[in-house]
């Protein structure tokens, strides 16, 4: 939703941005220059080697299983290193990747999903990397899964909007609508990080720099409910939905995510509903903000989760006042829906001036504390 | 306040509110040797005394410094009163009314040490907690910085506590008699947005950056337990409380309230601005009580008022300020001369029982009101021991009959309890009013 890329989630180029550490004297039993043999089936994951010299690093892959598979290189917090997509079954690829010293897994992915089979590699070599507290490591990895659980949810749901939009119904794709957002919103700092898929799917007519063309959901917005039809253009341009969002599916396992950058990810959520929702420009059309605004919510709130080990052991205080915060604004906003199984929220346009005011202050009481979040965590 | 410079055994007007005392350095206008030894010392020039109000008094009451206002220097934040009501008035005001949030009494004590803490920081020109900078690098800054490297400017933070405020906190039987509602005045146009307030903060400093800055990190602070309802800006003081100081000017172009109380007229201080033990709230002695009124100027009606009009409006000439037939700003009014409409005439302490009240106004403009007309008027401040017995048997009169409702009208309202000064480092604002039994 906005044009300029939030600053604390960045996304990493690739596998190849990693520079190579050399000079490594340390025993390893895979030799410098061989490639290590993994056998992927079905349910199982073989690596010929546990520990690999720094530098280039080889993967000879087989599978040997039924179905297609995915292998994939990754830090500890499940950022992808390198992958290979699709192996068939009986078939071979080498993968490489530099890759620096410390602790990784390699992952088969049976079936391409899930959490797959793991296995460890140490990565060898002079220089020591700085070692993480493990559970912040599996608060980012857990955060990435919950990121890319979104991300492949949200397709089917745009996929229902835009159908209907390209059916030319315009009551159905109203309904669609903003369901079809709620995977996004609640990891806008994740989606937003790459640069590139935020402009194209979530920018409102005022974020526009000269020159660029409109596209994406708030367009189809104001062609539902300002403009109140459909025309080749819209569904030209809700294929092109589908395609932008489908880039951002496949990306989110390589967005650079830290334990700071959650925390921070959180608030910024937060900023999200602060400056757009609670505005209602967000969506001016369809008046929906609040469907956003609790998709913004769980987002946040869902970071927060993941780091409260650590936060709370931190600092107990702040989470004890976090808790408070995010059940007082769940609470405020459940007044807003007849039912808390539904995400059908009042029309913003229907929300008076006072509650408005209500629901930033709220904003704001829960805002603030979360910016200690990140500074807790690395206490 | 303990020691008063300026010795008061000439004025024997006090009572009465007979004028010509309050804000000349004495009687007729030429000061005496005594006032101006006892302020600015020998080496002090009358001119400067006089008119750039150049002799200042530190402190919350208790401590005087004959620093000046444009030293940038600090006023000190402990006190038996609170500074920012007696203090000499600073240039500018930010000033903040603020709904409590929390049902939580512990949470709420908290807030109130935690803002104290950072008052008692800010007052001396410091930055909040850790500052502004070298902290952690994925955290946001303790501070927001933007009076780094400014001096503290006599900034004074002022805190008080709303009616709405005890019954939030089930402190009905510690709501003091004198803290009542205001009436519904005749011409009032209040807008909710602009009125009540279960806590103030009246942030005063001679740089309005400092006054912002204290008020944008105390919400900050207090986000989640109170949330800002209102706030005002201020600029150009229209009333002094320092002696010899020439009434400053309001946007009408007049001087009004030259009458005032002083910052060292102790003994009026006390008779008219400061609980006391026979008021009956014990948690309120060395307290005071404001009105704050957002008055609206229709400034482009009055600027198309002929001159005899405005004069007559007031009851001043517009070049000297002089009441209706007088030579000078000071000289005491004759108000049987004035028109029987006369803002003057009809606010006079004289013409309503020697009712006196202390006022630290700001002019105020908040751009143009969307009709092209200049959003502007009086932030009107009004410090009393008893409002029942100050604002507002006087507003009742003016509110009924002064000339000047034409040009004027009251958008915004609060009233607050002003408790007494924060004594020491381990006192914090309020104290009295939350750990006392009643």
């Amino acid at each position: 939703m906005r044009a300029v890329r939030l600053s604390v989630v960045t996304a990493v180029a690739g596998a190849t941005a990693l520079v190579a550490v050399t000079g490594c004297t340390e025993k390893s039993d895979a030799k410098d220059g061989d490639a290590i043999q993994v056998t992927a089936a079905d349910s199982t994951c073989d690596t010929s080697a546990k520990s690999v010299p720094a530098g280039q690093v080889t993967l000879r892959i087989e599978n040997k299983g039924s179905k297609a598979t995915e292998v994939e290189i990754l830090f500890p917090d499940d950022r992808i290193v390198s992958e290979k997509e699709n192996i068939g079954p009986g078939t071979k690829y080498t993968l490489t990747a530099e890759v620096k010293a410390g602790a990784y897994e390699v992952a088969c992915r049976p079936g391409m999903k899930g959490h797959g089979v793991r296995q460890k590699l140490t990565v060898t070599g002079g220089g020591r990397t700085a070692e993480r507290d493990p559970r912040l490591d599996k608060a980012v990895a857990d955060y990435r899964a919950y990121a890319q659980e979104q991300a492949d949810a949200t397709l089917p749901a745009v996929k229902t909007f835009v159908k209907a939009v390209k059916d030319g119904d315009l009551a159905a794709a109203k309904k669609a609508y903003a369901p079809s957002r709620i995977g996004w919103e609640r990891t806008e700092p994740v989606a937003e990080s790459f640069g590139d898929i935020d402009p194209k799917v979530d920018t409102r007519a005022d974020g526009l720099e000269e020159g660029q063309k409109w596209t994406g959901w708030h367009r189809l917005e104001k062609a539902l409910w300002q403009d109140k039809k459909i025309g080749a253009t819209e569904k030209t341009l809700a294929d092109q939905l589908v395609t932008d969002l489908t880039d951002w599916q496949k990306r989110v396992g390589k967005a650079e995510i830290t334990p700071t950058s959650m925390a921070n990810g959180a608030k910024e959520l937060l900023d999200e509903v602060a400056t757009g929702k609670v505005t209602g420009e967000e969506e001016r059309y369809s008046h929906t903000d609040l469907v956003d605004f609790k998709a913004n919510v769980e987002g946040a709130q869902k970071s927060y989760e993941l780091l409260k080990p650590v936060a709370g052991k931190n600092d107990p205080a702040l989470t004890a006042e976090l808790d408070k915060q995010f059940a007082a604004l769940d609470k405020l906003l459940d007044k807003y829906r007849p039912s808390t199984d539904s995400y059908d929220f009042t029309s913003y346009d229907k929300v008076g001036k006072d509650d408005r005011k209500e629901l930033s202050d709220a904003v704001n009481a829960l805002a603030e504390p979360l910016s200690k979040l990140a500074s807790a965590v690395v206490k | 306040m303990t020691d008063t410079p300026r010795d008061r055994d000439t004025d024997d007007t006090d009572d009465t509110g007979i004028p010509a005392e309050a804000e000349a350095p004495a009687h007729g206008g030429a000061p005496s040797r005594r006032a101006l030894l006892g302020w600015g010392g020998a080496g002090l020039a009358l001119g400067a005394a006089v008119a750039g109000g150049a002799v200042a008094m530190a402190g919350g009451g208790d401590d005087i410094d004959p620093a000046g206002a444009d030293t940038g220097d600090a006023v000190a934040f402990h006190g038996t009163h609170q500074a920012g009501i007696a203090t000499p008035v600073q240039d500018r005001l930010h000033f903040a009314a603020f709904d409590v949030k929390t049902t939580d009494r512990a949470a709420f004590v908290q807030l109130l040490k935690d803002w104290t803490a950072a008052a008692r920081r800010m007052t001396a020109g410091k930055a909040v907690g850790d500052g502004a900078y070298g902290g952690l690098a994925e955290a946001p800054p303790d501070d927001t910085g933007e009076a780094l490297g400014l001096k503290p400017s006599r900034l004074t933070l002022t805190l008080g506590f709303g009616p709405s405020l005890f019954e939030k906190f089930d402190l009905g039987d510690r709501r003091p008699e004198a803290l009542v509602d205001l009436p519904k005045f005749p011409g009032d146009n209040l807008e909710k947005s602009r009125t009540g307030g279960d806590l103030c903060v009246q942030a005063c400093a001679d740089d309005p950056q400092v006054a912002v800055h204290a008020i944008r990190n105390l919400a900050r602070i207090g986000f989640g337990k109170v949330a800002v309802r209102w706030s005002q800006l201020g600029f150009g003081k229209t009333s002094s409380t320092t002696p010899g100081a020439q009434t400053p000017r309001n946007l009408f172009g007049f001087k009004d309230g030259t009458r005032n109380i002083a910052g060292t007229e102790t003994d009026r201080l006390k008779k008219y601005v400061w609980a006391g033990e026979s008021d009956g709230t014990k948690w309120m002695e060395g307290g005071s009580y404001l009105v704050a009124r957002r008055i609206r100027m229709n400034i482009e009606v009055w600027d198309r008022t002929a001159l005899q009009e405005q004069e007559d409006v007031f009851g001043r000439d517009k070049g000297e300020g002089a009441p209706v037939g007088k030579a000078k700003e000071h000289d005491a009014p004759f108000l049987k001369a004035m028109k029987p409409d006369a803002h003057v005439r009809l606010a006079h302490p004289d013409a309503n029982g020697g009712i006196t009240i202390l006022r630290r106004g700001y002019s105020f403009t908040d751009g143009t009101d969307g009709l092209g007309r200049l959003d502007a008027g009086l932030f009107f401040l009004a410090y009393q021991r008893d409002p029942r017995k100050g604002f507002i048997p006087l507003q009742r009169k003016l509110s009924a009959s002064d000339a000047l409702n034409e040009y004027i009208q009251h958008v915004g309202s609060a009233v607050f309890a002003i408790p007494p000064g924060v004594r020491d480092a381990d006192d914090w604002w309020g104290r009295a009013l939350f750990s006392e039994e009643a």
